[in-house]
């Protein structure tokens, strides 16, 4: 399948000299990564070659609270004030089409792609962002880029890469009830290491990942980026083209059925080669936590953080998280619960959270913040009454955007504190200086936030 | 962009695995709209403490890494985001090449187009680079060699097309600029 989208985009193939010249048929933009490239356009006094196959948001600096959106109060960090203005400026002058911060339709970047329906099988899209890779979860092949490149596709519609290898990883089996696509992520991460798809694309395939729904395929490929690899993508299938009809930018009438004939054609081939494989039982794979500084460095909710090692870097992040070799990871108190972000930040992720909240309590002296990845999604889950359920249980609901899972916005975890997140890293300081991050699934995290200490969500389903 | 032929530096040693681009340059110095001043934010949450305090432990802060422009790191070096900050920062800190036994994908991809040199060497090479901060090496382009204090040179491997940019001092867009047939070319046949 790589290899069909790569080969369908390659405008000159690579070379022993040079890398391949590839097209890129959708570019995504945010505040954070492209202000530099829209420099480089003015002083090069270059245009943007394909305005209409760019989308810019507003999603890592943009502020959570309602009245700072809606009601009229100031944004109360100036850097990130000015970084949205500038983005307004760039857009304006340059012609890009910009959800701004009081559209209907602003959103985490990797979230409004799909929702739009712009993101489709065997395209290929970029973004200045790691977690480009989410797109691949419809047959794209999908990659972050700096900001650089962001100049590049901005000025050519172009990127020089060198192909990547490739990696399929396959999952046989069914996940168990209260096991999620963040846990099977978590668990291959686990198994392959926070560089062990280095150089390469993956590709998700089994049973048990054609059992997932779109959303849960994005949160598999999202996280593709955490195992180092250049892009993660999932063959589509009826789930990919259900999930696609009708969305406001796919294609419609004659339109629709000439993609599907051509999205039909996208899967790899039964005889396929690839690079590097792995097979994994999706029935052995349990909730998952993470207990050190690297996505790698997780365990089963049940289990225990791994003996103590002979690894710098392992001993520091103990350290750093103030945890200790040898012992189990379940019940370790959190002071703060994340349920957002572009890895999930969906409404099944918010509905997942809400069927262990409803009617319940988040423990005392926990704060619990949720935030919807796109305003549509706020919108959908209000209609649900979920944001009533999210209020009632104690927690804080907002408006949506990158928020604590880089607190780049001031939504902060506090030197010391826990946090159990449903993010995608728990790098020293990720979420704020000091902050301690368990990563972890919207069940796990949901469960969580109701005991105050980390809880296997299985325990509460059948309690 | 400067050309590049050779760095000659002592190096300073990182000597941890996964140094990921937070750590790099914390996300709250990503409000910004240039690319400038990034250095003074390097490793900020490992170089100072929270009340700004210099941190004398810290490797960069000992007064024999002052003037290192070659940054030795444990395996996989540069991962997590795409932020180009990170070379950004390395770059205006006074760093000129990292050198490791493995460097994240889009960490290397973004330091290439700025001329900071990520430089891969085989483990045993890296773990003699770790144990001997303040080792004076040598990096020559045109071979692309690295050679250690005693004379062993080592090859290492680099893309050849960013090698090309980096000895010759032009980018990549001027390239792909000029490429402006083919890509015309290519969304006449796709119909993009």
């Amino acid at each position: 399948m790589f290899q069909k989208v790569w080969e369908a985009h390659e405008v000159d193939p690579e070379t022993a000299d040079t890398p391949a010249v590839l097209y890129i048929d959708t570019h995504l933009v945010h505040e954070v990564t492209s202000p530099q490239a829209f420099a480089v356009l003015r002083e090069r006094g270059i245009g943007l070659r394909r305005p209409d196959r760019m989308l810019a948001t507003i999603d890592h600096s943009s502020p959570t609270r309602t009245a700072q959106i809606f009601g009229g109060e100031p944004i109360t960090i100036e850097s990130a004030a000015k970084q949205i203005s500038q983005l307004e400026t760039n857009c304006a002058e340059f012609g890009v089409e910009l959800f701004g911060l009081r559209s209907e339709q602003r959103g985490i970047v990797h979230i409004i792609g799909p929702e739009l329906g712009l993101t489709q099988p065997g395209h290929t899209l970029v973004c200045g962002d790691s977690h480009t890779s989410t797109h691949g979860a419809f047959g794209a092949l999908a990659f972050g880029i700096g900001s650089t490149e962001v100049g590049h596709v901005f000025a050519t519609q172009c990127v020089l890469q060198r192909r990547p290898k490739t990696f399929a990883l396959n999952v046989d089996g069914a996940l168990g009830r209260g096991v999620t696509a963040k846990d099977l992520i978590l668990y291959i991460i686990g198994r392959i290491g926070v560089s062990g798809g280095t150089g390469h694309v993956l590709e998700y395939r089994g049973a048990a990942i054609r059992a997932l729904s779109m959303e849960e395929r994005m949160t598999v490929c999202n996280m593709s980026i955490e195992a180092g690899a250049r892009a993660g993508m999932i063959a589509p299938d009826e789930t990919t083209y259900g999930y696609l009809k009708g969305r406001p930018r796919a294609p419609a009438g004659e339109d629709w059925e000439r993609a599907l004939e051509r999205w039909r054609q996208l899967p790899s081939d039964a005889d396929a080669k690839f690079d590097r494989e792995l097979s994994f039982d999706g029935a052995a794979i349990e909730p998952m936590v993470t207990y050190g500084t690297n996505p790698g460095m997780v365990a089963a909710v049940s289990g225990s953080i791994p003996d103590a090692s002979e690894d710098p870097a392992f001993n520091k992040a103990l350290a750093y998280m103030g945890l200790h070799a040898g012992e189990p990871i379940g019940n370790q108190p959190v002071n703060v619960v994340f349920i957002g972000s572009c890895t999930n930040g969906r409404l099944s992720d918010l509905r997942g959270a809400a069927q262990l909240l409803r009617g319940r309590k988040i423990a005392h002296g926990v704060r619990a913040l949720i935030v919807p990845g796109s305003q549509q999604i706020k919108k959908a889950a209000e209609a649900e009454g979920l944001d009533r359920i999210f209020i009632d249980a104690g927690a804080e609901w907002r408006e949506s955007g990158c928020s604590m899972c880089l607190g780049m916005n001031g939504d902060l975890v506090g030197k010391g504190e826990y946090s159990i997140s449903t993010s995608n890293r728990n790098f020293e300081g990720r979420q704020g200086p000091g902050a301690r991050t368990l990563l972890a699934s919207p069940l796990t995290a949901a469960a969580s936030a109701l005991r105050g200490r980390v809880t296997d969500p299985r325990d509460v389903l059948n309690g | 962009m400067e050309p590049i032929r050779e760095i000659h530096s002592r190096t300073a040693v990182l000597p941890y695995s996964n140094i990921d681009t937070d750590q790099i340059i914390p996300a709250r110095f990503l409000r910004t709209t240039t690319r400038d001043g990034l250095g003074k934010q390097l490793f900020a949450d490992w170089r100072l403490s929270a009340d700004g305090a210099v941190n004398a432990q810290f490797p960069l802060n000992r007064p024999e890494a002052a003037g290192c422009q070659v940054l030795v790191a444990g395996r996989n070096f540069g991962c997590g985001s795409s932020r180009e900050h990170a070379p950004w920062a390395l770059l205006d800190y006074g760093f000129r090449a990292v050198i490791s036994t493995e460097i994240a994908d889009i960490f290397r991809s973004n330091s290439l187009k700025n001329g900071l040199l990520p430089i891969v060497v085989d483990e045993k090479s890296g773990q003699w680079l770790l144990e001997h901060p303040g080792a004076e090496v040598t990096i020559d382009l045109p071979s692309t060699t690295l050679r250690l204090p005693d004379g062993v040179a080592i090859q290492f491997p680099i893309e050849a097309f960013a090698r090309y940019c980096l000895l010759n001092g032009v980018d990549e867009l001027g390239f792909l600029l000029a490429r402006e047939r083919e890509i015309a070319a290519y969304e006449q046949r796709s119909r993009a």
